[in-house]
């Protein structure tokens, strides 16, 4: 047994050096070939100047910025976008899947053809749909519409008192429609609702498949306990579910992360956008590559990671 | 995820550089063994390389590509058509996917020194400008202030734009897209203030993708010089030769005033110049390792460069561009063949 044990493990320990070897092998020889035909190669060029800007950006990147800001700057769009879309989407999935075993004809019937519009169209075709819908019918820059004091809407997106670089500003028409505090563009707008009613859908279809999952025993025992139907949702049905659909809700989550790639097709400057941006003028295409490719891992992992420690939380034992 | 299988296609072709072994002087063997040249184009920019309703590819990087074939194979026909996207457009090249990049592409020092490929020469000299709304009353690019510019990425479009701008110690912004349909599309549903390109793309998107074409005007200012051309890979100073003399011989062509129908009964002149151009004589091919006839059937394919240009681009065409920097250098433009002797 003994010998059984270290056999097998010097047979993994192999087995990882050899993949590490072949990855090693892939780069040196990359690099090699790289060098051979007179292509410039290395990440030198994350120190030099971008030489271009982002149109919409938490971080304030300038041209003159090295192009390791930039793509900063195009990962904290990214998660701009995915952060609030990825909460937006727990709540209204959640929402739309109760929705779909609702006493009620109506709600039942509402939340099963919003599920199966936004589950089956691709989603591009609904962020480009989104994107126009919404520079097609807002009025131009210059005749912006006016909600409330200081919030203007219009093609140039939607303007809000915000801290700017005079203090907190208050927006008011100015040369090419509106100037001053925040400002939430179509292109983030669209991504946003885009995304987040996509992937909604799909955590809906989950949670409704994880309350049809529970024995049909448990609701029967609460009713017989005397359990309101409401009661029994919350405190027996719910916990439940939630428990079998945390690792599925897990992935569409992060899919929803990876989905938000999309987003330099209606024009949102993305981490994806800029190392396309970057590639097209420095030419290292297997440099951007490589980084854009280690950031969504990494993003994934993390979430991931942390989704794993709530899954732990919430079982009803822990694993020894 | 359409993104991220353009940057997939660019990973998987920049690997494959990594597969093949470098050689020199091959190329042209290889397009002659196999009967076809490879010609790397866009996946669709009127009048330089586009294929139509009939699928037949269009243009003028196509008609370059035919000529070069022409030349070398003896069928103009014998291309294979390889669409590019701007982000693989490098990487299809340096991994020999293509035998030559005809992709309406910049020629800038960095592309040239530092990507492993050589530009051969310039077959249209660009430039980027604007267009806006007629009713914005903005006249001069100094007045977009503040202004949202939308344009579509994968080129030295928003570098420049970016220059300009900072030179003029003006802040915009850009909207980018990495798709043509959707940025033109936000232009014109009055998302941007300006758009931006290549001046002769503005020309073709405002007669063509306009709504009503008077109610947009280009802007008078040029903010940068975008001359165009093939490139091929490096290591291989034959194939790059074939190419740029190639090239130098429809422009040679035209001064000469050498035609697709007059090539072959211009062979009586007694003008030496005409008579080493169509080989008759003097065997200018055989330097290039190509036959006498190489620069009659380049002629032959598709008429010289003032034809390429009046069809695809000029006169001729949709697009109706003025000769302007492209013409010959004695017809108040700058083309300049170098003698073919």
């Amino acid at each position: 047994m003994q010998i059984r044990q270290s056999a097998n493990r010097a047979l993994q320990a192999l087995i990882v050096v050899a993949v590490v070897g072949l990855f090693a092998l892939l780069a040196v020889t990359t690099a090699e070939h790289l060098q051979q035909r007179g292509i410039r190669s290395g990440f030198d060029f994350l120190l030099e100047p971008a030489g271009f800007t982002l149109g919409e950006s938490l971080l304030p990147v300038d041209a003159g910025d090295s192009t390791w800001l930039a793509f900063t700057a195009g990962l904290f769009n990214t998660l701009r976008v995915a952060l609030p879309g990825a909460a937006l989407a727990l709540g209204i999935g959640t929402l739309a899947g109760f929705g779909r075993l609702a006493d009620n004809p109506l709600v039942r019937g509402l939340a099963g053809a919003y599920v199966n519009a936004f589950r089956n169209i691709p989603l591009l075709l609904q962020l480009l749909a989104w994107y126009f819908i919404l520079t097609d019918l807002l009025p131009a820059a210059d005749a912006a519409l006016r909600l409330a004091p200081g919030v203007f809407v219009s093609k140039s997106g939607l303007a809000l008192p915000w801290w700017g670089d005079g203090g907190f500003e208050i927006p008011e028409p100015g040369g090419f429609g509106i100037d001053g505090g925040a400002r939430l563009t179509p292109e983030y707008l669209a991504m946003l609702i885009g995304l987040v009613l996509y992937s909604a859908a799909y955590i809906a279809e989950t949670l409704r498949a994880a309350v049809l999952a529970l024995p049909p025993g448990q609701r029967l025992a609460a009713l017989a306990l005397g359990m309101t139907p409401r009661q029994v949702f919350r405190l027996v049905l719910l916990p439940q579910a939630w428990r079998a659909a945390l690792p599925p809700v897990t992935s569409q989550l992060l899919n929803l992360f990876k989905n938000a790639s999309l987003a330099v097709a209606i024009g949102y400057p993305d981490l994806v956008s800029v190392a396309g941006t970057s590639l097209n003028q420095t030419g290292r295409a297997i440099e951007c590559l490589v980084i854009v490719i280690v950031v969504y891992l990494l993003l994934s992992l993390v979430a991931a990671a942390v989704s794993h420690a709530f899954e732990r939380r919430s079982q009803w034992e822990r694993p020894t | 995820m359409s993104r991220f299988r353009t940057l997939a296609l660019t990973a998987a072709t920049a690997l494959a550089t990594l597969a093949a072994p470098a050689h020199a002087g091959k190329i042209l063997d290889g397009i002659k063994a196999r009967g076809q040249l490879a010609c790397g184009v866009s996946t669709g920019v009127i009048g330089f390389s586009a294929a139509d309703s009939q699928g037949h590819w269009r243009g003028l990087d196509v008609d370059i590509c035919r000529a070069i074939a022409a030349a070398v194979l003896g069928d103009a026909n014998k291309v294979r058509w390889v669409p590019l996207s701007s982000q693989q457009r490098f990487t299809a090249l340096q991994s020999g996917e293509v035998d030559i990049l005809s992709r309406n592409t910049t020629w800038s020092l960095t592309r040239d020194a530092a990507l492993g490929l050589h530009f051969t020469a310039v077959t249209y000299y660009d430039g980027q400008g604007f267009m806006v709304a007629k009713k914005s009353k903005v006249t001069s690019a100094r007045q977009l202030k503040n202004a949202e510019i939308c344009v579509q990425s994968g080129t030295t479009t928003e570098k420049n734009l970016s220059d300009y701008f900072r030179s003029q110690g003006i802040k915009v912004k850009p909207v980018v897209f990495d798709k043509f349909e959707p940025s033109i599309k936000a232009f014109f549903s009055g998302r941007c203030q300006a758009y931006t390109t290549d001046a002769s793309a503005l020309a073709f998107i405002r007669s063509k993708e306009a709504p009503n074409p008077d109610d947009y005007v280009v802007l008078p200012e040029i903010i940068s010089k975008e001359p165009l051309g093939p490139a091929v890979r490096r290591g291989d100073d034959e194939w790059f030769a074939v190419v740029k003399w190639v090239i130098n011989a429809l422009i040679e062509a035209e001064e000469l005033g050498i035609t697709q129908a007059k090539a072959d009964s211009m062979k009586s002149s007694p003008d030496p110049t005409v008579q080493r151009f169509l080989g008759v004589g003097e065997d200018l091919g055989k330097s290039l390792g190509l036959d006498r006839e190489w620069a009659a059937r380049a002629v032959k394919a598709g008429g010289n460069y003032g034809d390429i240009f009046n069809r695809n681009v000029g006169a001729d065409s949709p697009l109706k561009l003025p000769r302007g920097l492209n013409a010959q250098w004695n017809k108040g433009g700058i083309l300049y063949a170098l003698p073919l002797r």
